[in-house]
């Protein structure tokens, strides 16, 4: 095939390879924020989305690996551009000068590798429910489900008990401000890689990466804010009682 | 005027070099860039040691063999000016100026300030041309082709292949040389017959040189002493995955009998 080979062994194939998972996986992140946001309606809201997704079962499991596989071969195609750049300048410049390349633009793959850090935390913490937050599975809450009460896992609670911690909340704004740091650029970045855009609209696709990027930043830095000051709080009888 | 020197010296491609540092003669600041070397050249040579050698022919700006990054940006302090129309004037009396080769592992120092850009021929004959039958000249206009697309074609055209868009880009990518040589024919009529074949080759031709990829920073059109666009770039990556697309899945020919 030689489309796979194009994508995996020249570099605009790789860029190509970079695009498309950073499509997915923008349009993942920005799906995920809008489930999460609905914290800030009565619990039985996100336990509800949180059991319908669960109850996917196997399409769930082909969504997980679909992702999986989009964060492989973006950081695959990361590294291997990133070391194909390398070799191209041994010797860089005794001035380093930059004249429109920016901040967001140069540090792609801090901010990229430190959201990869986050992001095995994250699932370590709400996904997989390891080590210390094995306990989270103990937490149960009801819902009305096509008319029968069931009980499910409290995510609403969940959430608000791992945000309690200040340490968890700052290690997520901050991976969530690199992230957007990331789009910032990425989004732009995305569109010209596949040869989507054009001067006409260059610099209103620049800036409306820019807004994207920031309302991405403030709609995630809602919800840790708003538990720490106290706002949105766990409304668990159960756990209420207990504590 | 006068100026302090730091110039990167080098013997040839095998030796590694080094920054020397050098005062120059009281200058008009109406002098070039390059009659400055020049003048810094002429003392070195009346000592007895070897000038500072560095690539230059026409000085006006059009042939695209001056090089030279000077204080860190390919082609002097100016936007959309070579290094050849760059004036002492722009600098301060007393500045120290750094005068380094473009730099890149497909542009070999040769030596002092040159650097061997044959990377970029390679690329050209690879596909930076079309065939015509050779015979009486067509009449001219015969082929309409709208004002935009012909403008559009010159911009292209108006590279002068110097290499400062490799020079400044942070991953020393030649996007923007190929995608200004690939376009500059694709966009008309008489480049269509060879447009994938060209695209595809001169990409694979680029990669094999060992430029680096585009991280779509866009430092090289900010350089490039013609101006030229990044929009060549995305118009390149779109007409390479199109014949990539064409390559994998179009149809072909049936000339396999007869014929
Ligand atoms: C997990 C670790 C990650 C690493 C190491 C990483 C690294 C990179 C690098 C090096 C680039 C190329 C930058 C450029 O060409 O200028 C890039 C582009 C991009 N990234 Fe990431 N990234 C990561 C995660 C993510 C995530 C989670 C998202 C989305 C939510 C994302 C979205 C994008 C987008 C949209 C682009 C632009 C694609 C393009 O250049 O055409 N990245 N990333
Ligand atoms: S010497 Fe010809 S462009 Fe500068």
């Amino acid at each position: 095939m030689k489309l796979l080979t194009a994508l995996f062994t020249t570099s605009i194939g790789k860029k190509v390879i970079m695009a498309v998972t950073g499509l997915i996986l923008v349009g993942f992140v920005i799906g995920h924020l809008v489930g999460n946001l609905q914290i800030f309606a009565a619990p039985e809201v996100i336990n509800s989305y949180a059991h319908f997704l669960q109850s996917l079962g196997p399409a769930l499991w082909a969504v997980r690996l679909f992702l999986l596989a989009a964060v492989g071969l973006h950081i695959w195609a990361a590294i291997q551009l990133t070391l194909e750049n390398r070799r191209a300048r041994p010797r860089g410049y005794d001035i380093n000068h930059t004249i429109q390349a920016s901040y967001a633009s140069r540090t792609m793959r801090w901010s990229g590798f430190i959201v990869l850090a986050f992001l095995l935390f994250h699932l370590a913490h709400f996904t997989a429910r390891v080590g210390p937050y094995e306990k989270y599975n103990d937490m149960t809450a009801t819902i009305n489900h096509q008319g029968q009460v069931i009980e499910v896992l409290d995510v609403h609670s969940m959430m608000v008990i791992g945000f309690q911690q200040p340490l968890v909340s700052l290690f997520y704004i901050v991976a969530i401000g690199l992230l957007s740091l990331h789009l910032s650029h990425g989004i732009m970045s995305m569109f010209q890689s596949v040869g989507l855009v054009s001067n006409r609209w260059r610099a209103g696709l620049t800036k409306a990466a820019v807004v994207i990027s920031v309302a991405y930043f403030i709609g995630n830095l809602l919800i840790p804010l708003s538990i720490l000051l106290g706002w949105v709080d766990v409304q668990n009888p159960a756990l209420l009682a207990s504590s | 005027m006068k100026v302090r020197l730091k110039v990167w010296r080098q013997k040839n491609d095998r030796t590694a070099g080094s920054f020397e540092h050098y005062d120059t003669p009281d200058l008009n600041p109406n002098m070039s860039f390059l009659e400055m070397l020049d003048v810094v050249n002429e003392v070195l040579t009346e000592k007895g040691a070897d000038p500072i050698a560095f690539d230059h022919d026409c000085r006006e700006g059009i042939c695209g063999t001056c090089s030279l990054t000077i204080n860190g940006k390919p082609h002097g302090p100016h936007r959309g000016v070579a290094t050849c129309q760059t004036y002492m004037r722009s600098f301060r009396d007393g500045d120290t100026i750094t005068v380094e080769p473009f730099r890149a592992d497909p542009f070999p120092v040769m030596r002092d300030l040159i650097v061997n850009r044959a990377a970029f021929d390679k690329i050209m004959q690879s596909g930076g041309f079309i065939s015509v039958r050779t015979g009486a000249a067509p009449d001219a206009n015969t082929i309409p082709i709208s004002k935009e697309v012909a403008d559009l074609a010159m911009d292209a055209a108006a590279c002068i292949g110097c290499g400062a868009c490799v020079a400044a880009c942070k991953n020393a990518s030649a996007m923007l040389f190929v995608s200004a040589k690939a376009s500059q024919l694709n966009l008309l009529p008489q480049g269509k017959p060879e447009k994938d074949r060209r695209v595809l080759a001169m990409v694979q031709a680029m990669d094999e040189a060992g430029f680096g990829n585009c991280t779509n920073q866009y430092e090289c059109s900010a350089v490039c002493p013609k101006l030229i666009s990044e929009d060549f770039i995305a118009r390149m990556n779109r007409d390479y995955m199109a014949a990539t697309f064409r390559q994998t899945f179009g149809s072909v020919p049936s000339t396999v009998v007869g014929g």
